[in-house]
């Protein structure tokens, strides 16, 4: 025994701890430790800390992921030649688009760029409203979401964001480049005003990704899940719209 | 593991045959992202920080992809990816934190008065007063629950040099949690 308790016996109470030993060293630190209850302490406090950091630290690994952390979300992308190719292809598509359409508006940019445009008008046009801010209101949510479901022909419910600070007004209908669409708004305690606008999925998904833009003061989050696009627009800073979207998100993926 | 909030559509452009490529490698980094949120929120003790330090973590892994071998393990590669993040957040002063270098200002800085006990002291503010080389070895064992030889690779540093630190560190971690009033581990070394 008195040259297995050699200079690596310390290594071994951690290996032990950690449940690295074999059956024979294991039986080995056992009795070691039976002999040794400062020892014996040391390998109790240590596994404790274990516990515990799993106890403490576990939760996170179910918290939902912040939208940023989506591969879509990437500021840069490492596949380069292929978002080069895929320019390129776009740009030929616009092209013979442009062609056979010359005279159609909106022709010319891309569908969800279309979508962005309309829904940071739709906010502009109705935010400001104090007598008619919404067509119908939160009192009668069940019967708004039941109405612009079957306007949309696709599940539209508004998320709720109390959790972020906003309660929602209710919402319309509105007229959009893929047919009917929809408009949520929501107000925070004192009083600033968020439009979620929904509609169809347009015909070319080629960003789908969860993107953001800027028209005039509008900020815009917008992004295409479940055959929908959405576009959250608000007239506050990039920071604090990219939370709201997050719970806006998770308010619809629950 | 959960997958339920990872349902966002691929943009078209994706949907090549690299694309599908991409797509599987970005699902694997993708399933890694809730362990490295929790060891950065042990490493770092706060959530803000911690998210820093796997979002740039994440940007720094999806540029160096091509240099990521396929079938080797992913693990290893992003936890050693957040290492060097992490290092260069505390360089660049984005961290707090006490490394070994300032270890000695560190070891009068937990008073020998304190009597509480175990449960009574917050294990994330005792990790927290750790070097953070100590820090780092303690949490990929004891948390993520890797292999040493594993921990040396991720951490590049040699194997018996994380076995010192996982025995200092948590010696350290028991007697700040124990309020120093516990008997030391018998040095045998």
């Amino acid at each position: 025994m008195s040259k297995y308790f050699g200079q690596l016996i310390e290594d071994d109470l951690h290996a032990y701890v950690d449940g690295r030993l074999d059956a024979a060293r294991r039986a080995d630190v056992e009795a070691w430790l039976s002999d040794h209850p400062a020892d014996a302490a040391c390998v109790a406090a240590y596994r404790q800390q274990n516990d515990m950091m799993q106890a403490l630290f576990n939760p996170v690994l179910n918290e939902p992921l912040p939208l940023q952390m989506h591969p879509q979300a990437r500021r840069r992308s490492f596949v380069q030649p292929l978002r080069y190719a895929a320019m390129f292809g776009a740009m030929v598509l616009s092209g013979l688009v442009g062609w056979y359409m010359h005279g159609v508006e909106n022709s010319r940019q891309s569908p969800m760029l279309a979508m962005v445009k309309q829904a940071a008008l739709a906010h502009v046009v109705y935010t400001p409203q104090m007598q008619h801010p919404v067509e119908v209101g939160k009192e009668q949510e069940e019967h708004l979401v039941k109405w612009l479901t079957k306007c949309l022909g696709r599940p539209a419910k508004p998320p709720h964001l109390g959790n972020v600070g906003y309660e929602l007004m209710g919402g319309r209908l509105l007229p959009g480049n893929q047919g009917p669409a929809a408009q949520f708004m929501y107000q925070d305690a004192r009083g600033l005003r968020l439009t979620l606008y929904l509609s169809n999925q347009p015909a070319d998904k080629g960003e789908a990704a969860f993107r953001y833009a800027q028209e005039g003061k509008v900020s815009v989050f917008y992004w295409i899940d479940s055959n929908m696009s959405y576009a959250l627009s608000g007239e506050i800073g990039k920071a604090d719209l990219l939370r709201i979207a997050n719970a806006v998100y998770q308010g619809l993926n629950p | 593991m959960k997958h339920g909030h990872f349902d966002l559509k691929w943009p078209i452009c994706c949907r090549t045959a690299l694309g599908e490529r991409v797509e599987s490698v970005n699902a694997v980094i993708t399933e890694q992202v809730p362990r490295l949120r929790r060891y950065a929120r042990a490493l770092t003790g706060d959530r803000m920080s911690a998210d820093d330090l796997v979002q740039d973590t994440l940007e720094r892994a999806w540029e160096k992809l091509h240099l990521w071998q396929r079938g080797s393990d992913m693990r290893a590669w992003m936890f050693s990816i957040m290492h060097n993040t992490f290092i260069n957040h505390i360089k660049k002063k984005q961290l707090v934190t006490t490394s070994l270098d300032d270890d000695e200002a560190l070891s009068v800085s937990t008073s020998a008065t304190q009597e509480h006990s175990l449960e009574m002291r917050d294990l994330a503010s005792s990790i927290g007063k750790l070097p953070y080389e100590y820090r780092e070895v303690i949490l990929l064992i004891g948390l993520e629950q890797m292999q040493y030889e594993e921990v040396a690779q991720v951490l590049d540093i040699p194997l018996g040099t994380v076995m010192s630190r996982l025995s200092r560190g948590r010696e350290r971690l028991r007697t700040i949690m124990a309020g120093e009033n516990a008997p030391a581990l018998r040095r045998v070394k």
